[in-house]
């Protein structure tokens, strides 16, 4: 979706303001932002790509003024109303008014170690041979789903080079609205900056992008 | 009756608090509903307070610029070669390492979300995440690098990774002049978190910040 999430090349948003001595907190409710994301994730109900699609689904203008762990408490209320863990009616008022959907998994502190060393890999048993080669010109399609996708608006519809193959992976675009992994080639796509910004372009500038084979055709 | 002062009154603050509130209730619903078990968030902040920081992915800019054989390892399979230092896990299933040359300096950015090496870099900072720094990585490389303190001769390329898919990105900044004698330990320490992400450069960075390894 041409969400607020998808900001490259987007302009007016000021300076970058790095901080000095940055704690990994500012408030200690982040810690716990993180914490209950986490632990919700693991109870299986949804994949990471539907928790991505559930944070680009904020308005943008609460998107954008909102600090990336806000974005995240946002993301996951949505996800645990919409697959049954809570209601509406709980999440305002904070109380447990009635039973909900039973997770596969509850996260306890003993298994926090071993979940987090493991990870979720996203890389699949390669099913098919793939259509495009190191060192092919390709063109990025054009396209402007509703739904989530992983190729951002500055690279559609560009020339680009593949520079790897870097293996068979998850499809975001079908797996976050529960249709399946259906695993597909994944490619790095170099593009030369003048492609992509046009007039004015810095000539020394090249950007990658990693874009699964349906959103490539030849060229 | 107003007498507060709002002069350093941000409506930042006023969101915070109101999160504080927000998460609070979460929290306690959920337990309450024996989703889940606050002693394992305390689990997951602790490991990211102390445990996963940018001192992992210091020792393995400092292994690459001492050893060419692991360095190789990085170059072919940078997931197996940074699991052999026991750096594995979420947000770092698959690790792709990019090294900058004399000719060519490497940013990373993630447009669409916040995509960072974690089991590398540790939690990303804010400014990572923020619009400011995902909007313009990609179109004014040299300007946010400027704001970083970082400016790059003319004629060395720039080239920025987006970070669209699952792969994620460690940069191996070139290795500063004069460190021949230096062990790894050393070296490590030269290497800030920023320099990882290609908005410093080894040895030289100004915003070490919790990224140098001595602050984990």
């Amino acid at each position: 979706m041409n969400g607020p999430h998808d900001l490259g090349g987007q302009m007016g948003f000021g300076p970058v303001a790095p901080e000095m001595n940055e704690p990994y907190f500012h408030a200690d409710w982040e810690k716990r932002a993180l914490g209950i994301t986490i632990s919700c994730g693991a109870f299986g109900a949804w994949t990471i790509d539907e928790s991505r699609h559930a944070r680009e689904n904020i308005p943008p203008a609460d998107y954008l003024s909102a600090s990336y762990y806000e974005i995240w408490i946002r993301g996951v209320e949505t996800l645990l109303e919409r697959h049954g863990f809570v209601t509406r009616q709980e999440l305002l008022s904070g109380r447990k008014l009635q039973e909900g959907a039973v997770p596969k998994r509850v996260l306890k502190a003993e298994m926090v170690p071993a979940a987090l060393a493991k990870g979720g890999p996203c890389d699949r048993p390669v099913e098919a041979a793939p259509l495009f080669a190191t060192g092919e010109r390709v063109k990025t399609k054009n396209f402007n789903p509703a739904t989530h996708t992983r190729l951002p608006r500055y690279a559609r519809a560009k020339l680009g080079v593949v520079e790897a193959v870097q293996g068979f992976f998850v499809f975001p675009d079908d797996n976050a609205h529960g249709k399946g992994e259906n695993p597909q080639w994944l490619y790095t796509i170099v593009f030369d900056g003048g492609e992509i910004w046009g007039e004015g372009a810095d000539p020394s500038l090249t950007v990658s992008i990693d874009a699964w084979e349906s959103y490539l055709e030849p060229v | 009756m107003q007498d507060h002062d709002h002069h350093h009154g941000h409506d930042h603050d006023n969101h915070y608090s109101d999160m504080q509130a927000r998460v609070k209730a979460l929290e306690t619903l959920l337990t309450e509903k024996g989703l889940i078990d606050p002693a394992a968030i305390d689990a997951i902040v602790e490991t990211y307070e102390t445990k996963v920081g940018p001192r992992n992915g210091a020792r393995v800019v400092a292994k690459a610029w001492s050893d060419p054989d692991f360095a190789d390892w990085l170059k072919r399979d940078a997931t197996a070669a940074i699991a052999s230092l026991g750096f594995t896990g979420r947000q770092g299933e698959h690790m792709r390492a990019v090294f900058n040359t004399a000719e060519t300096h490497n940013l990373v950015v993630c447009t669409l979300c916040s995509c960072y090496p974690w089991s590398v870099l540790g939690l990303p900072p804010v400014w990572y995440k923020a619009p400011a720094y995902r909007s313009r990585a990609v179109i004014d490389p040299r300007g946010v690098l400027a704001e970083f303190g970082l400016v790059l001769p003319e004629e060395k390329k720039i080239r920025v990774w987006d970070s669209t898919a699952e792969l994620r990105y460690l940069v191996i900044p070139e290795r500063p002049e004069g460190t021949e004698g230096m062990d790894e330990t050393a070296l490590a320490g030269l290497v800030s978190r920023d320099a990882m992400i290609g908005t410093a450069i080894a040895g030289s960075s100004k915003i070490s910040a919790a990224g140098s390894p001595e602050a984990l």
